[in-house]
């Protein structure tokens, strides 16, 4: 079989051997209920995984989407609940505060992981200001569109292939986002051919920062109320879903739908995992196998490509 | 003089500490000076542990970043305490089983990056999962006092300068001198700056990063053994502040995040800034809120005023 196609195909693969392995432990979960259940969360997680896509795409990693999604949940539950005019306003100052941290990285040539690492102090500080302790109230829209109910296919899978297929469209087929990666492939030739860019880094890291946005509104509408630590993991999580899902830390070389698939795969091997009774001491290094386990698959795959 | 003083770039670490406890101490009217001092040095020691071994790891190269430091800590920590069972006689044998834990975590790290060429951050985010739960189901529900004779190492003084700064002084000034004077360290400055250059030029690339990696997550050993002697007892979280700690120190102290060039002084200049910007946000009376984000704009204004590496 073609190699390539092998290791655009493993992602998929591997969502369907969970998949698989789950309906086999737990063969109540395949059904339209159980499905949604199961996948519930995975919106949210696949918003997030989009962002530090985004991020990743420039070479740059964001180690404050996490902390950033909290914040927006806070902001959701708060301001956007009492004052709808004044919380769309503060979610939208929050993607420029995200384009204006791209274009300091790299007006100053900064290394991201310090400075979003740092960032995340400041997402958490003001998610702790508007709201000490867990509480306020999601808008009643986002909890309708959370918990929509559309016929045949479980909501957050048509969720997910939406996001996937819209972010594919845009940065993958749009001449724009041959730009945009080719940004992470290789910068310098870009800026000599007179593209910007600063231009660039900055429109990534508002998209990053937007779907940052969306993913902590979602998140919002399934968990009802506001809580500046409901995210912390979803750093993590968006990390692991974006080279799960075959992306690369260098070189522009991501995948929209992939990192869509590898999100829903950290969150139905949650599911999974709960399902197999394992002691919840080893629920986080279970985790850690699996991608271990795929990243091992992925090597074994490139290796063989290298030597042809 | 002045102007090669200046372009140091520990200099700028050690400024801002100095900065940062004069405001603290101007607010008190110099009421305490000396005790925020001796308790800045005692919490800085354990940064100045794991932020030396990050500082080689991130020296060898571009994406080489070693965050499975938290995680190591807890289980260096939680197999010290376990082993040892409050027992003095056991000291010895806890801390070679807490260190021998340490160092298996650092070969496989480096198995990981090597044999499944995953990139290091990856690789030692899934580790420190594996890690991490290997700790929790180990170390469960401990509350095993550390044995008398590592409490009061860890705690003891000399004319306000704790033993353990001194101790520690001298690991930072012996990994100064393997950093400048051995083949090992002079590898690690090579291979990050170009590693295929180190390698033509007949130098063992990977040995150099096998080792570093190991040496990282020995140190992070260390620390998780010395805080648990610090706090009474290891706890499943002891790990989690420093990994923030260990990349910011390194950073902030001048280290280059490209790799090639690493600097020894400036991770105790940052170490005590860390510590004493939040003595001083806390001597203030700033709420958690606002200490969080101050403290994140600081790290963001150093790192921003430091410079990044030139355009390249």
């Amino acid at each position: 079989m073609n190699r390539r196609f092998l290791r655009q195909a493993l992602p998929f693969l591997t969502l369907a051997v969970v998949l698989a392995a789950t309906f086999y432990v737990q063969p109540r979960t395949m059904s339209y209920f159980g499905l949604n259940l199961m996948l519930q969360y995975a919106v949210p997680i696949a918003l997030a995984t989009i962002a530090q896509m985004f991020v990743i795409t420039v070479n740059d990693l964001d180690l404050s989407i996490g902390p950033f999604v909290g914040l927006v949940s806070c902001i959701g539950a708060t301001l956007l609940f009492d004052n709808p005019a004044l919380g769309v306003l503060a979610l939208l100052a929050m993607i420029a505060a995200y384009g204006a941290v791209g274009a300091l990285i790299h007006i100053r040539n900064l290394p991201s992981i310090v400075v979003t690492l740092g960032l995340s102090f400041v997402w958490l500080g003001i998610a702790v200001l508007i709201l000490p302790s867990p509480g306020g109230k999601s808008p009643e829209w986002l909890k309708a569109i959370m918990n929509v109910h559309v016929p045949y296919a479980p909501f957050p899978i048509i969720a997910a292939i939406v996001i996937g297929v819209v972010v594919h469209l845009a940065l993958m087929l749009s001449s724009y986002g041959v730009i945009a990666r080719g940004a992470g492939g290789n910068p310098k030739a870009l800026s000599r051919a007179g593209w910007s860019m600063l231009k660039t880094k900055v429109i990534m890291y508002m998209l990053a920062g937007f779907f940052g946005v969306l993913a902590g509104l979602a998140l919002l509408g399934l968990t009802t109320s506001g809580d500046a630590h409901v995210a912390d993991r979803y750093t993590l999580y968006s990390i692991a879903g974006v080279i799960l899902g075959g992306g690369e830390f260098i070189g522009g070389r991501v995948s929209p739908l992939g990192a869509v698939v590898g999100a829903l795969t950290l969150a139905l091997a949650g599911s999974f995992l709960i399902f197999l009774k394992i002691s919840p001491d080893w629920q986080i290094g279970a985790q850690g196998a699996i991608l271990i386990i795929v990243l091992a698959l992925r090597a074994l795959v490139s290796y063989g490509e290298q030597k042809r | 003089m002045r102007a090669k003083l200046l372009r140091q770039p520990w200099v700028y670490s050690f400024g801002a500490a100095l900065a940062v406890w004069l405001a603290t101490i101007a607010y008190t009217h110099g009421q305490g000076a000396g005790a925020i001092l001796t308790a800045a040095l005692s919490f800085a020691t354990f940064t100045i542990i794991v932020g030396l071994g990050q500082m080689m790891v991130i020296t060898t190269g571009p994406g080489n970043v070693d965050l499975s430091i938290p995680a190591t800590i807890t289980l260096s920590g939680a197999v010290a305490m376990k082993v040892m069972d409050e027992d003095t006689g056991r000291m010895a044998i806890g801390i070679v089983a807490a260190l021998g834990a340490a160092t298996l975590v650092g070969i496989f790290n480096y198995g990981l990056i090597r044999i499944l060429r995953i990139p290091p951050i990856i690789a030692t985010l899934s580790s420190s999962f594996l890690v991490l739960s290997a700790a929790i189901s180990y170390g469960r529900g401990i509350r095993i006092k550390p044995p008398e004779p590592l409490a009061q190492f860890a705690e003891a003084q000399v004319l306000g300068i704790p033993i353990m700064a001194i101790a520690v002084l001298a690991l930072s000034v012996a990994m100064a001198v393997v950093l400048s004077r051995t083949v090992y360290g002079r590898s690690v400055l090579a291979v990050g700056q170009n590693s295929r250059a180190a390698w033509l030029a007949g130098l063992n690339v990977g040995r150099t990063r096998f080792l570093t990696y190991v040496l990282s997550a020995f140190l992070a050993g260390v620390c998780g053994i010395l805080l648990s002697g610090f706090s009474r007892g290891a706890a499943l979280n002891m790990g989690e502040e420093f990994l923030l700690a260990s990349i910011a120190t390194v950073v902030i102290g001048g280290t280059s995040v490209a790799g090639g060039r690493a600097n020894v002084p400036g991770i105790w200049g940052a170490a005590l800034f860390m510590y004493l910007l939040v003595t001083m946000l806390n001597t203030f009376g700033a709420s958690a809120g606002i200490r969080l984000i101050l403290t994140g704009l600081m790290i963001i204004g150093v790192i921003v005023a430091a410079g990044g590496e030139e355009q390249r």
